[in-house]
Parts: structure tokens; sequence; C-alpha cells
């Protein structure tokens, strides 16, 4: 029996994703799905779910009293107005940076592509160590951002880099150059080009990755602890705020503030999940 | 061989099937041919128990199959885009089912290499699938469904995924290959060329039900209802009533039975020339011979006269 | 000229955010010689972090990549009731304050609490000792290994599997010998990038620990310790450790990434 002469290559890819429909719910899954929720019972949401009752403990006024306290209420301050910042700034910065990874290139681009990942790998406590070398009393850079605001600033800003990069690079990585063409051929020039056809299909990861900084920034603990002293009512964030209390025994107002923490990341998550749904359905 | 009685099965609110009874004879080539959403995937994953029915039964050689999980039914099942193991040789995904089995190694090597000259990829034995070509990748696919000797073969729209070319030549292949092993064998396509060429008898379905069973020539010559014929070839109308466009006979002068047509194009494809005319207003087409073609020398505007030719109903087959 | 400018204000970003700090480290360690770094290291206090580092970040990624790939088996290849909401639980961690993890544990199984003290009278510690350091670190990580694996397992789709079911393997023989093979990439850059975040875990272990010295104390906790304790070089040598694991992570998640895609 011969065998049939064939092109290479003629193939179509993709195999279809899923099943689902159709095969009997067997004993296994359901024993699989008892055994994740307990799993996740167990370390998240009992845990989770015992800060909240906690918070609670006082009633309404309680829970008031803790959060409006003058020293949380500082920290709690200073930590959202430092956050908001600290996501403008990555908003343009982590745009820009994830411009020149895309459209640039120069010597030593992937040595600089593999770094923007390392606050994610870097232990916080080491972060907050070297930042207070380089910006501390004893910089070599002779300036001294200790037990200031802008120490705090800087060290969010480190650990939050590569947020809107990473969510940013995969979309401009994407961009049918086409769209850019058409639009010089049409007169647009560079700037107007970048602001009237590229800027809004990468305003959704834009703000992806900027909702993600600020929630991230929000919750930092490890790396303002060093270079920030820690200063009630000046340079202490509200996690450190929540660390102090539980170290004093005062678990009740740790949780009250622990729980205005929950709320501002999970009001930041839904909105996030609202852009990236905003985001696909503009394709 | 394969028997399904009475099988529905829906997903959600879409009945992918409703009430489906077939025999499917020992060893024969089975296609079961019909459009896209119409049941036949269902219906073949069903009798290899990658799904279950809602209602009805399949027996597999005589035993009553419907509650066995497809592990046990012993049936080879070819899949559209090959679900070739990417992580494994061609020559380990071949010997997998036998590997299962915890057969001797020394059998396993010698059936594989067997089938692998079977299917013509010995020399791929060490390559792994992404190196071979989409038909090499089938043919692979074919070796490892055959290597445990299943007593059914069931393939889901085999060819799919492939060129053109790669299809022609695989169907043809496939067909010598039942011819040498002569496993029962059902598979499953939308194109009704495919059907007619490889398969021994064809099940039409559509809409999830089976609009008729027979072989190609049955199908094509005693079609049960419009939708069949209509599937299964070309057809036109003549008042109302479907024929086939070579069953036409064109005459200058009128004679019984035969309706006038305004003639509006003349295209010579080929051997064979389409005549496209106008009947009572309605659009019909002819097929004829050069030969006929010359000798009525149409021109559009050209009136002509069109009668069914009647066949007396010969044996088929 | 735009681009040159761009490109010059991105690296010098970069260059005053993330480099220079990261290259001071590895000045600060061998500052005084590679001798003393090296004894800073290798000091019991140390070796004993290194070792509490491990006991409690092994066991988190082991128990995380078991889940992880249940879990992502379950999201991806059935439907069930409540999926969504499985799917949104599993991202939570993510959200969650290091320290805000560590009250969480702490108000669960402290001593003082019902499930902490029933644990308690039959002699096991959760709060201030390596079990509790354990599921911190557990719950930081949590999404890790989920995550890296549910966008493989979707892309090659179920069949082969299924093509396994029809070859005679039972469902453990298939995941086993096609499922499992067939993410190995994923799964081992899930399983990385969980270490790393184990390793590296502070603020959750530095609530949940007591950091206790030389008992309960990870290596991120003795840096800070160390530090705090004017005693600079061990808080070098020891970052400097934990920079070059974390530049060793980053090796290694670039070279298993981009074959995510291929297999």
């Amino acid at each position: 029996m011969a065998a049939p002469s064939e092109e290479a290559g003629a193939v179509t890819s993709a195999p279809p994703a899923v099943s689902g429909g159709g095969r009997r719910p067997s004993l296994g899954v359901g024993l699989g799905i008892g055994l994740a929720t307990i799993y996740l019972s167990l370390i998240v949401l009992i845990p989770l779910a015992a800060v909240v009752w906690r918070s609670s403990e006082g009633g309404w006024s309680g829970f008031w009293d803790a959060v409006t306290s003058p020293e949380s209420a500082a920290a709690l301050k200073l930590t959202i107005v430092a956050s908001i910042l600290v996501a403008i700034i990555n908003l343009v910065m982590g745009t820009l940076i994830a411009w020149v990874l895309v459209r640039d290139s120069f010597p030593g681009k992937k040595v600089v592509e593999m770094l923007i990942d390392l606050p994610f790998a870097l232990p916080t406590i080491v972060a907050g160590l070297v930042l207070l070398e380089l910006y501390g009393a004893n910089s070599p850079l002779h300036v001294n951002l200790a037990f200031s605001r802008a120490g705090v600033l800087v060290a969010l800003l480190f650990v939050t880099l590569p947020f809107v990069v990473r969510t940013v690079q995969p979309v401009l990585l994407e961009l049918d150059p086409q769209m850019e063409e058409a639009a010089a051929s049409l007169g647009a020039r560079r700037f107007t080009t970048f602001r009237r056809i590229i800027l809004p299909s990468l305003l959704p990861a834009m703000l992806s990755g900027t909702a993600l900084a600020f929630a991230r920034s929000m919750s930092e603990f490890g790396s303002t602890v060093l270079i920030s002293g820690n200063i009630p009512f000046h340079t202490e964030v509200a996690a450190v705020n929540i660390f102090g209390q539980i170290e004093s025994d005062n678990t009740t107002g740790a949780a009250a503030v622990s729980t205005v923490l929950l709320v501002v990341a999970l009001v930041a998550l839904v909105l996030l999940s609202l852009v990236q749904r905003w985001g696909s359905r503009r394709g | 061989m394969i028997r399904t009685t009475h099988v529905s099965k829906s997903f959600g609110t879409f009945a992918a099937l409703t009430d489906v009874s077939v025999d499917i004879p020992t060893g024969s080539l089975t296609a079961l041919l019909g459009p896209s959403g119409g049941g036949k995937s269902t219906l073949l994953r069903i009798i290899a128990g990658l799904e279950t029915p809602d209602s009805g039964s399949i027996e597999i050689a005589g035993a009553d199959s419907t509650k066995m999980s497809p592990q046990r039914r012993n049936v080879g099942f070819v899949f559209q885009h090959y679900a070739a193991f990417k992580h494994m040789t061609v020559a380990n995904n071949v010997a997998f089912g036998l590997k299962i089995r915890k057969r001797p190694k020394a059998e396993i090597n010698k059936r594989v290499e067997e089938l692998l000259e079977l299917v013509h990829l010995e020399q791929f034995a060490h390559r792994y699938p992404a190196q071979l070509s989409g038909g090499q990748r089938q043919r692979m696919a074919l070796a490892r469904a055959l290597a445990v000797e299943p007593q059914v073969l069931l393939l889901d729209e085999p060819f799919g995924a492939l060129d053109a070319q790669v299809r022609k030549e695989l169907r043809a292949w496939l067909r010598r290959l039942h011819d040498e092993v002569h496993v029962t064998t059902v598979f499953v396509t939308h194109d009704q060329e495919e059907a007619m060429e490889v398969a021994d008898s064809i099940v039409v379905m559509a809409e999830g039900q089976v609009k008729q069973v027979g072989t190609p020539d049955e199908l094509y010559e005693q079609p049960a209802s419009d939708f069949v014929m209509s599937f299964l070839g070309p057809v036109t109308k003549l008042r109302g009533r479907l024929v086939r466009p070579h069953d036409l006979v064109l005459t200058a002068e009128a004679s019984d039975g035969a309706v006038p047509a305004i003639v509006d194009r003349v295209v010579r494809l080929g051997f064979e020339v389409r005549v496209d005319a106008t009947v009572d207003g309605e659009p019909i087409w002819a097929q004829v011979t050069r030969y006929r073609a010359q000798l009525l020398d149409l021109r559009p505007g050209d009136t002509v006269y069109v009668r069914v030719l009647e066949r007396v109903d010969a044996p088929v087959g | 000229m735009a681009r040159v400018s761009l490109r010059l204000v991105a690296l010098a970003y970069l260059l005053f955010l993330l480099v220079l700090p990261v290259g001071l480290i590895c000045f600060r360690t061998f500052e005084h010689g590679v001798g003393p770094a090296i004894d800073a290291l290798t000091s019991p206090s140390a070796l004993h972090a290194f070792q509490v580092t491990l006991e409690v970040a092994i066991p988190a990624v082991l128990a995380n990549t078991v889940f992880g790939v249940g879990v992502a088996i379950l999201l991806v290849r059935h439907r069930f009731l409540g999926r969504r909401v499985l799917d949104a639980l599993v991202d939570l961690p993510v959200a969650v304050s290091p320290v805000v993890v560590g009250l969480a544990l702490i108000l669960v199984y402290g001593k003082f609490e019902p499930i902490g003290k029933w644990l308690d009278q039959r002699g096991i510690e959760i709060i201030f000792s390596i079990p509790g350091m354990v599921l911190a670190t557990i719950f930081v990580a949590l999404p890790l290994v989920v995550r890296a694996i549910a966008p493989v397992l979707e892309e090659i789709g179920i069949e082969q599997e299924q093509a396994a079911w029809t070859l005679g393997a039972t469902s453990w023989q298939a995941f086993r010998r096609v499922t499992i093979p067939a993410i190995r990439w994923a799964l081992a850059y899930g399983m990385v990038l969980s270490l790393a975040r184990s390793l590296g875990e502070y603020g959750a272990v530095a609530v949940v620990s007591g950091n206790l010295v030389d008992q309960t104390q990870t290596l991120t906790l003795f840096v800070q310790e160390r530090y705090q304790n004017f005693d600079q070089p061990a808080a070098y040598a020891a970052s400097f450790a934990l920079a070059v694991i974390a530049v060793c992570t980053l090796l290694l998640i670039n070279l298993l990434r981009p074959k995510e895609g291929t297999r």
C-alpha cells in the first residue's frame, strides 16, 4: 500500500478548548471541589473573616473610633495619598518604559527587560535595605531621604515598578502596525497618531496596571519599614500602623484598619475587572 | 454490530440528538454524513463513551455498553485535531495503549513496528508529533488507535483540518486501509463527496435525526427527501419538483411532457456544458454533454424544451 | 530625537530606582573583602535562618503545587456551581497586605482563639512557630501555580486525555502520563515563582513568627533584625544571598516562560 505524498506544514492548529458539556459530573470532581474549599477556607476565608469580625467587636462606633484614631487616620491618609501619587507616576513611567522596551532597541536591552521583574522577585525587606543605603544618611549620592515621606514614595515606586510595564507591554506588542500606517497615510503626525490611535488602545492595559500598582502600594509593608523610620503622623504607613497595633496587643484596632485596607483592595480589584471587561469589549 | 436505540442527547436547551436508532453492520465502513450541528459528532462520541446519552442505549458487539466508560469499550478514536501526545515520540504514541495494558516490551516493539509500516511512518518512529505534517500526524493517530486491536474504529472528521490535496489522498488511503484491516469503522464528515467516495453505507443526519440510511448509490438515486437529495448532489427545480441537472433532457422541438424554457447562459465546463434557463419565471439549470450542446447550438434568448429523464427503477449496486 | 530622549528618561529612571540599589548590595557586601562576607553568611544564626527559611518555604510550595494543579484542572476542565467564585477567590491573596495576612492567621490560630485553643490543647502550636509561618507563606503565594498552568491547560484542550481514555487509560493514568507531561514547563514556571515568593516573604511571617531569634527567624527576618542591631555586615550578606536567589529566579523564569506556549 503506497504512502500518500504530502506537503509539509499543511496543518491548522488549535484543538477545541475545553469539554464540560456532557461529561458526567463525577465523584472525583465533587471531592476536588470539597478539598479546594476546605484548603481555601482554612487558610484564606476564615482568617479574613476573623479580621472583619474582630473589627466589628465594638460595633460601628468602636470601628469608627479605631479607624479615626489620630495615628491610624494619619497612617491611612498618608498611605492613600502616597498610593495615588505612586499610581499616577507609574501610569506615566510604566507606559514610557514599556514603550521603550517594545519600540526601541539598544545594547543591553535584554538585561533591562529581565531586570524589570526584579521587584517581584526581591524580598521587600531587602529592597528597603538597599534603598535606605542608597538614599539614606550614608548615601553615596549625597541625598538623604531617610525619615521622610519622599523616602516612603521611593520605596513604593520600587515595589510597584513592574505592574504597569508588564500589563502594557503585551498590548503594545500586539498592536497592529497597519493602524499607524493608515493614520500616517491620512496625514497624522507622530504625536497625533500616538494620542488618537495608540493611546486609546493602550488605555485599558494602562489602567489595569495602575489599579494593580495602587492596590500593591496600599498594602506595602517591608520596603517602607527601614527607610521611613516609621514615624507616626509623618512616615508611618497603614501596614506599619497595623503591625504596631498587633505588637501592642490592640488586635481590634489592627483589625479595623486592616478591614479598611481590605475594602480598598477589593474596590480596586472590582474596578480592575471592570476595566478589563471594558477593554476586551473594545477588542 | 453497533446498535444505537432511541438515543437522545441535549446540551442545555439545544437538542443535539432526538430518538436516533441506527444499526451499523460488522466490518463495514460507514459514514455519518450531514451539515454542521446535525448531531453526527455527538452520536460518534456517545458510541465511544466520551458523552453519555440522556436516554436510549448503545450496544457494541452484542454487549450493552451504555454505561461503560470509554476505557472499557475497546473503541479506537481518531480526533479531527489528532490529539497527539505532544511530549511523546511517534513510537511511544502508538505504543501507549499497549503500555497501559502492560504487554511485554518485545511484543509492544513488534506491534509498533508493524503499525508504523502499515501507515508508512517507519522513519519517523523517534520524531515528535510537532515535527510531522498534519497528514502524518493523522496517520500516526490511526496507528495508535489500531494498536490495541479495537473492535470498532471511530473517526471524527479525520481529514477536516487538512489541505484539500492531502484530504483526497488520505481519503483513498483510508479506504484501502479498511480493505486490509476490516475493522468496523465509522467516520463523521460533512463532505458528501468524501462519504460517497469512501463509505460502504452512509447515515445521513441533520437536526439531530437520521434522515436516511443506505449505500451511496441508493442515496443518490432514491433519496428519501428533498433534503437528502440536495445534500448529496446537484439539484435544480422544475415546476416545484427537485431533479438532478444531468437528468434533464433538452430538445429543440416540443414533445410530450416537455416544458418550454428561455435560455439565459451557456457555459462550457470542461467535458460538460451547463445551460442556465428560465421556466415560468423560475431559474433552472441543466447539465448536458458537449455533443448534445453542439447539436442544439443554443444561444441566450432561444427557446428550448425541457423534460425529465425518467429512470426505470434499475437495481442498484 | 524623541526616541533617544524617551530612552534616556526610561533608563535613568530604572538606573536610580532599580540598578543602583541592587548594585549597592553587592558593593556593600564585599566592601571589606570576601572573607568577612562569607563569615557573616556562615555564622550559626545566618545558617539557622537559612534552614528555617527552607523549612517554611518548601512545604508551602509543595502544598500550593498540589492545590494549584487540582484547582487549575477544576477551573479549566469542569463546570460547576460556584466556579466563578472559586476563580475569584484564588486571586484574593494578591490584594491582601502581608501584615493583614499575619493578623488574620493570629485571630484564628492564636492560642486564645477558638480553633487555636483547640489545637493548643492537643499540643499543636501554629502561631509563633513554623506551622503558622508555613500557613502565612501558603497564603501569599496561593495563586501563583494555578495562574501559571491554567492558561496552558486551556490551550492544549482535553482531547489528548480523551484519546488516552479511549486507549484504555484510567483517569489517573491519563493524568499522570498525559496531562502532567503536557504542562510540565508551565508547572515548573509556577513552582519557581512560588518558591521565590515563599523564600522572600517578610511581612506576613514577621507578624506570625514572633521573630524568635534562632528559632523562628527566616532569612528575611534575619536581615531586618541584624540591621536594626547595627550588624550591617550580616544584614548585607544575607541581603546579597537573597538578591542572588532573586536574580537566579529571574533567569529561570525567563528560560521557562517562552516554553509555555510551544508545547
